[in-house]
């Protein structure tokens, strides 16, 4: 029969690759979601037509197996190795995320009134300044409340990476359940607290991001 | 007379297979002020538009300055004009628009000083101080550091005067400036637009429903429906005594009050 604090600190030994993978994710899918969802809005068809298809095979495929696919197909098939597990993981989960996330980017970015457009091409604001000093920051105070909901997502999908290896929380928690298995309720619901402490700050960050946005966009 | 500033020859626009405007000559001189009215859909904003390269012509010409708007020369041959073509003669152009079109993220300074400091690279310091002075003349100088959101329609309207006057253009188009505004706040903005067209120096093509202001202001009054200009000359000539059937039928809608 294990304590609290022994199945505490067992846990505690996955808590540095979640946070890895979650902090290395929101980075790495931003980058993508920004590149592809300004892509999307490019009036170059080979761009839009290429961004358009790497989003809809990740946000029609499933993570799990974009997980696998990444982890043991790729390198099975083609000899492709992506590096340590840690990298196949964060990949495979900022690819699927920066696909939905790149629909935020391009709707915001859409939504910003044509009148915005059309004031700065009167002022003789160039293509670039246009997008730099009007567009963007106008679509960045639309899309920062789902972009938050999105972090919140990414978490959760961190768990996903015990699946191809990764020692992360639910690693340790199957590890320890698997030895204790009397013990798994107490376990889970452990899991359960300490996903959602770590969430905590990203449901802050969401909502200071919707008071944040409601400032300084245009009705209409 | 001298050179105009603005020719149109024979311009033609069409929205997918509804054709706005059915070949449009219309030249305006340097410091001229032109009132364009008509009905709605009768083409008057597509005119304006066109110009200030929102729209671009199915056919016909437009030349600003001597130098045609929306083709340019390319080894000997017409082609379509591209970004940095526009980009050389959209400068001598200014617009206030009927919806205001002020960039809601920053303040009415703001607003002001974007475009000649990203644009004409001048100064921050003296833009900002030309900024200021803008905004006094037209009534706002207490509130530069607001934003757009805490301003009355009127307000607005005056802070995108202020804003396009900043560029200093030699053509400024007014379109329906006053259409969205609530009806007690119109004057202030007309008055703002008259000491405009006192001070002389540029030219101003206004798309107006405001017959009153346009006798008063303009120098011509152009007429026209359904795509062409059915009538135009004088403001008392056009307001006053109408020829044409269509636009006696038009006027009768408004009182004219002299």
């Amino acid at each position: 029969m294990g304590s609290l604090p022994d199945i505490f600190s067992t846990l505690m030994q996955g808590l540095k690759v979640t946070l890895l993978v979650l902090v290395l994710s929101i980075i790495c899918s931003t980058i993508i979601a920004l590149v592809a969802g300004l892509s999307r809005v490019s009036t170059n068809r080979l761009v839009t037509g290429v961004t358009g298809f790497y989003v809809e095979i990740f946000r029609g495929t499933s993570l799990i197996v974009q997980l696998f696919w990444f982890s043991y197909a790729l390198p099975g098939l083609f000899n492709i190795h992506l590096g340590s597990d840690i990298w196949v993981a964060v990949l495979a989960i900022s690819l699927n995320y920066g696909a939905y996330m790149s629909e935020i980017v391009r709707g915001s970015i859409q939504a910003v009134p044509a009148g915005q457009t059309e004031a700065s091409i009167a002022l003789n604001l160039s293509k670039f300044q246009r997008m730099r000093h009007i567009i963007i920051p106008q679509a960045v105070r639309m899309m920062l409340p789902e972009y938050g909901n999105y972090l919140i997502q990414i978490l959760k999908a961190t768990s996903l990476v015990s699946l191809i290896g990764l020692t992360d929380l639910l690693y340790y928690g199957n590890i320890y359940r698997s030895t204790h298995l009397s013990d798994s309720p107490t376990v889970y619901l452990l899991l359960l607290v300490m996903y959602f402490v770590i969430a905590l700050p990203l449901i802050a960050f969401t909502k200071k991001m919707e008071s944040m946005s409601k400032k300084g966009v245009a009705l209409g | 007379m001298d050179e105009p500033i603005v020719k149109y020859k024979d311009v033609h626009k069409s929205f997918g297979d509804i054709e706005v405007l059915k070949g449009i000559d219309l030249d305006i001189q340097p410091a001229e002020k032109v009132a364009l009215i008509g009905p709605s859909g009768s083409g008057k904003t597509t005119i304006i538009r066109m110009l200030m390269t929102l729209e671009e012509p199915t056919m016909g010409v437009i030349d600003v300055g001597g130098r045609n708007l929306w083709q340019m020369e390319k080894k000997g041959e017409w082609v379509r004009a591209d970004d940095s073509h526009l980009h050389s003669i959209r400068g001598d152009i200014g617009m206030v628009f009927q919806h205001f079109n002020l960039f809601p993220h920053m303040t009415i300074l703001e607003n002001c000083m974007l475009a000649p400091v990203l644009v004409k690279n001048e100064s921050k310091k003296e833009v900002k101080a030309t900024s200021v002075e803008m905004l006094e003349k037209v009534g706002l100088g207490d509130k530069i550091d607001l934003y757009p959101a805490q301003l009355s329609g009127g307000q607005k309207q005056r802070v995108a005067m202020a804003r396009a006057l900043m560029m200093r253009p030699k053509v400024m188009l007014f379109d329906e400036v006053t259409s969205a505004l609530d009806p007690e706040l119109v004057g202030e903005v007309l008055e703002v637009i008259r000491d405009l067209a006192k001070e002389g120096e540029m030219a101003m093509i206004l798309v107006t429903h405001e017959m009153d202001f346009a006798l008063d202001i303009a120098d011509r009054v152009v007429f026209l429906n359904d795509g062409v200009i059915e009538e135009e000359g004088h403001p008392e000539d056009i307001l006053v005594n109408p020829k044409s059937e269509r636009l006696q039928d038009f006027l009768s809608r408004f009182t004219v009050n002299r």
